[in-house]
């Protein structure tokens, strides 16, 4: 008898199971509204935040439908290595042309010319990369040379997953051959003596960022300019300050429809428009308040303090992505190399 | 002389059946410094970090849609995962422990194989599997069916790595029992379901429950594999302990910890529920 109750009872346990499930399945079905997802790099965070819903209000008034935008943020490296397994972004926002170039190369979710599809090598806002130290600067960190020197802890990423580590270290790279007469063997040892000084490679921008300032490592942050603002925002002017060094990269961070996945969910007139929306002075404007610089030229007038001037080195003067990944960064690049001897 | 000896040897004996204080004290000292240290402090501090902008600060961060789409699909994932271990769990255990046939300790190692394996991997398994680029990608694609990336990966992933929780559970106990009574049963006439139900069930019922809450805590908390084939995408393919982790990358400490308050109230609750069905498996 006492275990016939108790059967019952797990019987009407497993109604109620199902019931539930039903009920969740339903309303997760019940949102019929078109979707955009939009898979992004780690930094970005906020300024899509602030753009989605501006999108949302001009596809809106354009068109008098209303569309949900999803966000996916991750290294820039492991966000395409998802959109490639099949991950459905109908957009991808990512740190670098080499990262979007692999969904061309591995599986042709994309055309070849992708980057000259939208303005400004499809790039819609660039930034560079700077330092952030501790309060009073108390290493006196005022160029990259100072990095390389005994004592100094350096927190950057991992550029065999993180699309801003590699922008990081191409930086450095320049640096050094420019101030060496573009002696090679001199850069690589300039790069191996700053990344034996590392003292974490975290995998993405947003890690090293937390383990600098939450976990309090290191005396200096190599990071995107973006990244280093959001940290005098949220973390005190107080604690922190950035320092531009003399000389740097100019990184493009671009963008590009899926054109497999949107033809597949029918969301062509939406992520291209998304796309193109943000050239526009309005989405320009949150570019530049998120410390991303704008490519509109009267935005960039505007906010043009907010900028400091410094001498730029392009990926194209150094040979390309494809170049620049296949020394540096692939297996036994250099980055293996001067790694290897640091340890 | 003889009398004096013996107290000595009784000191001696007492000596060797209780130790000194310092040792007792210093064994419960180390073991409370221990759990202070390493559970009520971190616990302590989920709490205070979730509550450290107030109560509506805290309602505020649960009662968001990413949050709640987060503990939405956690709980879609245990509801599916929990009842096919525990049958599966049932049917192993009990496949192991009446028959004997060729292969079976094989059988008793594969079940183990999620322990051993990193969750990490759990997870690549099925991306190799299911993605895109995997083996039976291109006719997923074909047939729109979406796995990786979507609930149905997220659910094959938990139940990969959790499946062990069940069967580990059964099978000592079952061992144990062996199977007199229920031949009794059978040779009494009774059917084969209804030994089961009347005779078996009974028996096994509290280390079952055991098993299934082991089984439904880690369903919940999973984080390795499940991050492997979530995709990330707030709202949709995050469960509570990726929304955690994205919440905190986000400097939304309220947020983060009021998920991890989540986590960390359901493993007091299944604490509390394991001390009770253990209190209850021993009084029986």
């Amino acid at each position: 008898m006492n275990t016939n109750i108790w059967f019952n009872q797990l019987r009407v346990l497993a109604h109620m199971a199902l019931t539930v499930m039903g009920l969740m399945l339903i309303t997760n079905t019940a949102l019929a509204e078109r979707t955009l997802l939009n898979v992004s790099y780690d930094p970005t965070r906020e300024l899509y935040k602030e753009y989605n819903p501006l999108f949302i209000q001009h596809w809106k008034a354009k068109t008098g439908e209303t569309v949900a935008i999803q966000q996916s943020h991750g290294g820039a490296g492991k966000q395409a290595r998802a959109v490639l397994d099949g991950l459905e972004a109908d957009v991808v926002t990512l740190a670098l042309a080499y990262d979007i170039d692999q969904l061309y190369n591995k599986a042709r979710l994309i055309p070849e010319n992708w980057q000259s599809l939208l303005p400004n090598n499809s790039s819609p806002y660039t930034s560079t990369i700077v330092f952030v130290v501790r309060k009073g600067n108390p290493k006196q960190i005022k160029d990259w040379i100072d990095l390389t020197k005994d004592g100094v802890s350096v927190v950057t990423p991992n550029p065999k997953t993180s699309g801003g580590a590699r922008w990081n270290y191409l930086a450095a790279w320049s640096y050094a051959l420019k101030h060496n007469n573009n002696s090679e063997a001199a850069a690589k040892d300039f790069i191996g003596k700053l990344y034996k000084n590392a003292a974490v490679l975290d995998t993405g921008a947003r890690g090293s960022t937390t383990s600098f300032v939450e976990r309090e490592i290191g005396d200096v942050l190599i990071t995107w300019e973006n990244e280093a603002y959001l940290v005098l925002n949220e973390f005190g002017a107080d604690k922190y300050e950035v320092v531009t060094p003399s000389f740097s990269i100019l990184a493009e961070p671009p963008v590009a429809v899926i054109d497999k996945v949107v033809k597949k969910n029918g969301n062509q007139d939406i992520a291209s428009d998304y796309l193109a929306y943000l050239y526009s002075k309005e989405a320009q404007e949150i570019i530049a308040k998120n410390h991303y610089r704008p490519t509109d030229k009267d935005i960039a007038a505007k906010y043009e303090k907010q900028f400091p001037n410094l001498e730029l080195v392009t990926i194209a003067q150094l040979g390309g992505w494809n170049d620049a990944q296949k020394k540096h960064f692939a297996d036994d690049g250099v980055f293996d190399q001067i790694y290897d001897q640091g340890k | 002389m003889s009398a004096v000896i013996q107290t000595k040897n009784n000191t001696k004996q007492q000596a060797a059946l209780h130790d000194p204080t310092w040792v007792r004290t210093g064994l419960i000292a180390i073991a409370l410094g221990f759990i202070v240290l390493f559970l009520c402090l971190p616990l302590g501090l989920v709490l205070f970090e979730a509550f450290s902008k107030g109560w509506t600060a805290y309602w505020s961060a649960l009662t968001q849609p990413d949050t709640q789409a987060a503990l939405k699909l956690t709980l879609l994932t245990a509801l599916v995962t929990v009842p096919l271990n525990t049958v599966f769990g049932i049917a192993a255990a009990w496949a192991i422990t009446r028959f004997e046939f060729k292969g079976k300790s094989l059988l008793t190692t594969l079940i183990d194989l999620p322990f051993s394996v990193s969750p990490v991997i759990s997870g690549v398994i099925f991306v190799l599997l299911f993605g895109a680029q995997g083996v039976f990608g291109e006719w997923l694609m074909a047939h729109d069916v979406k796995i990786i990336f979507a609930t149905p990966g997220i659910i094959l992933a938990t139940l990969f790595v959790t499946f062990p929780f069940v069967a580990r559970q059964l099978i000592p106990l079952m061992q144990e029992m062996g199977n007199e009574e229920e031949e009794a049963a059978l040779s009494l006439g009774a059917s084969g379901w209804k030994t089961f139900f009347q005779i078996t069930l009974p028996n096994i019922k509290w280390a079952l429950l055991y098993g299934v809450l082991l089984c439904n805590a880690r369903a919940m908390g999973e984080f390795g594999a499940v991050s492997v084939v979530s995709g990330h995408i707030r709202g949709m393919t995050n469960t509570l302990p990726l929304h955690v982790e994205v919440s905190y990358n986000d400097y939304d400490v309220v947020g983060a910890f009021a998920g991890a308050s989540i986590l960390a109230g359901l493993a007091i609750v299944t604490l509390v529920l394991k001390s009770l069905l253990e209190w209850k498996q021993s009084d029986r």
